[in-house]
């Protein structure tokens, strides 16, 4: 037996994906997408997508681009643009969707996490969302009797995620101070994809000194893509901020058919070194202020 | 007789600041400018032990103030990733004022849709924590705009956010947690108040009428016998408020930034 080998090329982890997947995409809102991923993704010929996100632009380019069958959220937002242009777009023109709390979705990646069949909650109680098809409602075995909410597994096919760091074995980092909910992410997946700020040694990781910021064992993992700035234009603090300027770049897409065909020609079908060229390279990226939220 | 000036943004930041008052050590959430500065002025005044997040990631030592950060540094306390956020909520240690989209008569609330849940009319942002909030923790709603199309007739659009609305519990009865305080808006102070938690006009903001609270609001409202004025701030009060909010974001909200006293003027 040897050690795992999983560095990948992007082409290589979309590869590995297929047509009606459940895909998860971690991160939250302007907040460590794998946006080099979901680039990757627009420029493949994967279709008929179902994404369980806590959704940002990543949401949005795959509605623009046509890819998704049905979307599982609790929001889709760019934080300072509140209302994601490309989502409502899709959503307005008819996208299935299965819409969540936030903690709902949370709790349905825990369940699927614990392979289970559902969690029980209260949250969705006396609320529109569990009239939808995917709920049950059940009554507490015990004294209380309580009608509770049966949150069904959200079983993703595949998680992608954005890392820090990460070795070629699949040990990883992630060294923002909110971790969102990627560790379910993974756990919730057949298969973890994960694109990373930085490939190192497992001893540039130093571990023991980043113990809290090791969010998952490597065994989860499927896949590593070293991708610099990868998570542009979002967040991947410490090491790069919200690029504001490009968000706006990226709202002012929707305005019509022609600014998305544009964008697209500039942003999407372009390598990734070109797209760094093309919003302003590393070091302008590298100085992006912090964001007030 | 000289009395102190107001804006109508400040007015509703005292009226919003009040459901804070007896709620001790508990997460403190304003959404938007106007309800994070009635946070922190509960925080800054009567109700101290409030905790506070920067709105991102941390809990600060005092309240962070809307629009860009310059100025002092920034005391961080804790940690309130989101993780920690929705075990707060879960556990009931937080009290949030949220401004929904639309309010109906039993307090349910709407940010998702206008329109038909599978092709919308308007597509908003989504649930987002409202129905978890609504049966874990104590809400209050604010609403720059009190009209017909925010208080609407019939049930909102897609309840996001349970209410008293017996239709939707078993044996008709609401979750023990369901706790709703306050809705403040840019006519008057309501509150849940009357028979089967009906909603109440609790006091008019100056120079506000009953009947103009009823003519824009789509469900009919209870008129308590004796109906107060929504008292002014005070001057430590507006002079507080100066401070926690140097970028001058409360005169951006409401169009106009009108007086917070409308009496006489017609």
């Amino acid at each position: 037996m040897t050690v795992p080998d999983k560095r990948m090329s992007l082409d290589e982890v979309v590869g590995r994906l297929s047509d009606g997947m459940t895909l998860g995409i971690g991160g939250w809102a302007t907040r460590r997408k794998p946006m080099e991923l979901v680039r990757a993704i627009l420029r493949s010929p994967l279709k008929d997508l179902t994404v369980v996100s806590y959704g940002g632009p990543d949401v949005g380019l795959l509605a623009a681009a046509g890819k998704l069958r049905k979307l599982i959220f609790a929001f889709v937002s760019l934080d300072h643009y509140p209302l994601e242009p490309h989502f409502r777009a899709a959503r307005q023109g008819g996208l299935p969707v299965l819409e969540l709390d936030e903690g709902l979705l949370h709790w349905g990646l825990r369940a699927a996490a614990m392979r289970l069949p559902f969690l029980p909650t209260r949250v969705g109680i006396g609320t529109d969302l569990i009239r939808q098809d995917a709920f049950r409602t059940i009554v507490s075995p015990f004294e209380d009797r309580e009608e509770l909410v049966a949150m069904p597994a959200l079983k993703l096919d595949a998680a992608l995620l954005h890392v820090h760091r990460a070795d070629a074995r699949g040990n990883v980092l992630t060294l923002s101070a909110d971790p969102f909910f990627d560790e379910l992410m993974a756990r919730a997946a057949d298969r973890v994809y994960v694109s990373t700020e930085r490939l190192t040694s497992t001893a540039e990781l130093d571990v023991a000194r980043h113990s809290r910021y090791n969010l998952i064992e490597r065994t989860a993992i499927t896949g590593v893509v070293e991708t610099p700035f990868g998570a542009h234009p979002t967040s991947a603090a410490p090491d790069y901020q919200l690029d504001l300027g490009h968000l706006k770049t990226y709202v002012d897409s929707a305005s019509s058919p022609e600014a998305w065909t544009t964008y697209r020609s500039r942003f999407i079908d372009v390598s990734p070194e070109s797209y760094l060229a093309a919003v302003g390279g590393a070091e302008k990226l590298a100085q992006l202020p912090v964001p007030v939220y | 007789m000289s009395e102190l000036y107001y804006s109508l943004a400040e007015i509703m930041i005292t009226a919003a600041a009040e459901t804070w008052r007896d709620d001790g050590e508990v997460l403190a959430t304003g959404i938007g400018p106007l309800p994070r500065l009635a946070a922190s002025l509960a925080k800054s005044t009567f109700n101290p032990a409030l905790q506070l997040t920067d709105g991102e990631v941390w809990f600060t030592t005092e309240p962070v103030p809307p629009g860009p950060r310059t100025g002092a540094t920034i005391e961080i306390e804790g940690l309130a990733n989101y993780d920690r956020v929705f075990a707060t909520v879960w556990g009931g240690k937080r009290h949030a004022m949220v401004a929904p989209v639309q309010i109906d008569r039993c307090g349910q609330t709407n940010i998702s849709v206008i329109g038909s849940h599978s092709r919308p009319k308007t597509a908003m942002l989504g649930v987002r924590g409202y129905p978890g909030n609504s049966v874990s923790h104590p809400n209050s709603f604010f609403f720059p705009a009190h009209n017909t199309r925010a208080f609407v007739a019939n049930e909102v659009d897609y309840v996001c956010s349970a209410g008293y609305n017996p239709e939707r519990y078993l044996a008709r009865r609401p979750p023990a947690r369901l706790d709703l305080r306050l809705i403040v808006t840019d006519l008057a102070v309501l509150d849940f108040g009357g028979p089967d938690h009906a909603i109440r006009v609790r006091s008019l903001h100056p120079g506000v009428s009953f009947e103009q609270v009823q003519d824009n609001t789509g469900f009919s409202l209870l008129r308590p016998e004796h109906l107060p004025v929504t008292p002014a701030p005070t001057a430590e009060q507006l002079a507080i408020i100066g401070r926690l909010d140097p970028n001058q974001v409360r005169k951006t909200v409401l169009k106009g930034d009108p007086p917070g006293d409308r009496r006489g003027a017609g």
